[in-house]
């Protein structure tokens, strides 16, 4: 063991005494994170455990009431959230927040435009920008509803089509905020597999409620209640954890 | 918007109306004809409006400030300076650019209704602005161009040909303007912002700097129709800055149809002939009526909720031509 030098690469995400108040609440309280990159990290914990307020931190939807965010190697705590975007944090919404009188063509058209006029991608010819929309779509299985109005499309098809944005704009950490949230069993089972798809080429950090999706792709699991968290570990550790049981699943995961 | 719209048939479709407003030229009686050289410029200040309202979905209720700068910037440099208006009719654009820059600072850090007063308190602001300086502007009554002033090279805008080319120009410039600029990649943000600005903001873009860039393009439109307004029929008044002047840009771009390129057109001309004709029939048939034309109006704006309640061409695009731009 001693003869091998540890390899100190600092994590993608690294998060330092987070916080954040609202009026006397502590929503997010001290916390510290980090995600090293390539990694699948899911967040659980009960409702209102601050999960949603923690990853609005990290992309700069939520101000810290203290802490710092460090992403790449670079303090981002101030970074304006367009600026974050670009950086290579993408969020998804937890509530459903696609354009919903646009089409979906329009809709990833948005997310594929932001890397190329103004960004890093460069211009692109017409053909070559409505291929890129074309396969962003293609890989949650919504290319045939391009012309469709996003807001007609079903609520699973929304959350894809959600889901499908903040893979055009190519980032390098993925924030899913609770994406299996009313999809049925069948779009959970494509949704892993696109996720697993995902892990090879980002980092993801997913917030999710539905145990069995936890389990089948996260490699590291955090566990929140009440701003705090209150434990860390692989998939096997959290689920013998008696606190997490206590806390939060009151009862064993693989129940 | 989407690639996917027919590109050559919505040019040929704004060069089909460009090129009729031209056979105008050749065509209209001298009333009408005077009439649509002034519905071209007030066309322009509707398009203007649209661009942040329709598109952007920033309602003002102060546009006449914009409107007024570009006015009283080409008229009281040529009046008082005796600049050309080769000169005067950039100094009104500047001075637009300018006054939108500035009230574009301050008015987006606010939104909805607080924008909508904050906009028309600067407006008003504007408004009591010109009356102060009545020594120059000469207020309510206003300022006439000598026809020396309004020259420019072989053209003379005192002619009413001229004058009515000059109008069709600037009308068709603009036109093409919004038309690129809501088909381009710029225009799509425009109009993400205002269907979800939280979620444009989280898909890269800077807000603010968008929306602060279409006020500017839509203030310096509007001004460059004031600009043009005073060189054209050579008269500049404080009743331009009226709150009115505010209001009318709404009106039009909400007849023609608000985020549609050839709406606010339609609606200033389906306007102005809709006050301009029953005025008359009421006038001869009821003249103890005493009817001011926000009567009509207001029949007008309640035919319009219930028949049209996207405007003409934006009702139009919803049921028949989907791909109306
Ligand atoms: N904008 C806000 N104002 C006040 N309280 C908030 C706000 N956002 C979240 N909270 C509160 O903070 C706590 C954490 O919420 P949230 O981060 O949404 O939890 P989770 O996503 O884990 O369910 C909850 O008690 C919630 O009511
Ligand atoms: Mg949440």
């Amino acid at each position: 063991m001693a003869a091998m030098t540890p390899v100190s690469r600092e994590p993608l995400l690294s998060v330092r005494g987070l916080s954040r108040h609202f009026g006397g609440l502590k929503a997010v309280d001290g916390v510290d994170f980090d995600v090293p990159a390539g990694q699948v990290r899911a967040i659980i914990g009960p409702n209102g455990a601050g999960k949603t307020t923690f990853v609005g931190m990290i992309c700069g939807r939520i101000p810290p009431s203290a802490g710092t965010i460090r992403f790449d190697g670079a303090d981002i705590t101030d970074m304006p959230a367009h600026r974050r975007v670009l950086a290579g944090i993408a969020y998804t919404f937890q509530i459903t927040s696609v354009f919903a009188n646009l089409s979906v063509r329009d809709n990833v058209a948005l997310a594929v435009q932001r890397r190329h006029v103004g960004g890093k991608g460069g211009r692109l010819s017409p053909r070559a920008f409505a291929a890129e929309i074309g396969a962003a779509l293609a890989r949650v299985g919504l290319a045939d509803r391009a012309g469709e109005t996003a807001g007609n499309l079903a609520y699973g098809h929304q959350r894809l089509l959600e889901v499908a944005m903040g893979l055009a704009l190519s980032p390098r950490l993925l924030i899913l905020d609770e994406p299996t949230q009313g999809l049925s069993d069948a779009e959970i089972d494509g949704f892993i597999g696109l996720v697993r798809e995902i892990a090879g080429e980002t980092t993801v950090l997913l917030i999710e409620h539905n145990m069995p999706v936890v389990m089948a792709l996260a490699e590291r699991i955090t566990v929140m209640d009440q701003g705090r968290v209150i434990a860390e570990g692989t998939p096997a550790e959290v689920r013998g954890n008696r606190t997490v049981q206590a806390a939060y699943l009151g009862a064993p995961v693989d129940a | 918007m989407s690639p996917a719209a027919p590109h050559g048939r919505v040019i040929a479709l704004h060069l089909a109306v460009v090129a009729l407003l031209f056979a105008g030229e050749f065509v209209l009686p001298a009333y009408h004809h005077g009439v649509m050289a002034r519905i071209m410029v007030l066309a322009v200040f509707a398009m203007g409006y649209n661009l942040l309202f329709g598109y952007t979905g920033l309602l003002s209720l102060g546009h006449a400030m914009f409107f007024a700068a570009g006015m009283y910037g080409a008229g009281l440099t040529a009046y008082h300076l005796g600049w050309s208006v080769a000169a005067a009719f950039p100094a009104g654009i500047v001075a637009g650019a300018a006054v939108s820059a500035g009230i574009a600072l301050l008015a987006l850090r606010t939104t909805g209704v607080a924008f909508m007063i904050v906009t028309m308190m600067f407006a008003q602001v504007g408004y009591l602005l010109t009356l102060y300086f009545g020594n120059w502007t000469r207020g309510e009554e206003g300022l006439t161009l000598a026809p020396a002033a309004r020259l420019l090279g072989p053209f003379d805008f005192t002619d009413p040909a001229t004058r009515y080319f000059a109008a069709l120009a600037l009308f068709a410039v603009v036109l093409f303007l919004t038309l690129a600029v809501v088909r381009a990649p710029f225009g799509r943000v425009l109009v993400a912002i205002r269907e979800n600005e939280e979620r444009t903001r989280m898909l890269g873009y800077d807000t603010f700097a968008n929306k602060l860039a279409a006020t500017v393009l839509s203030g310096t439109i509007c001004a460059s129709a004031g600009a043009a307004y005073a060189l054209l029929f050579g008269y500049f008044g404080s009743t331009f800055a009226t709150v009115a002047y505010s209001i009318l840009p709404l009106l039009w771009v909400l007849v023609g149809g608000a985020a549609t390129t050839l709406g606010p057109f339609l609606g200033t001309l389906a306007m102005y002939y809709l006050i301009d004709i029953s005025n008359d029939v009421l006038n001869r048939h009821f003249p103890d009526w005493d009817m001011s034309y926000l009567g009509t109006v207001g029949v007008a704006l309640v035919l319009l909720v219930l028949f049209f309640p996207k405007g003409l061409l934006g009702t139009l695009r919803q049921r028949w031509v989907v791909w109306l731009p």
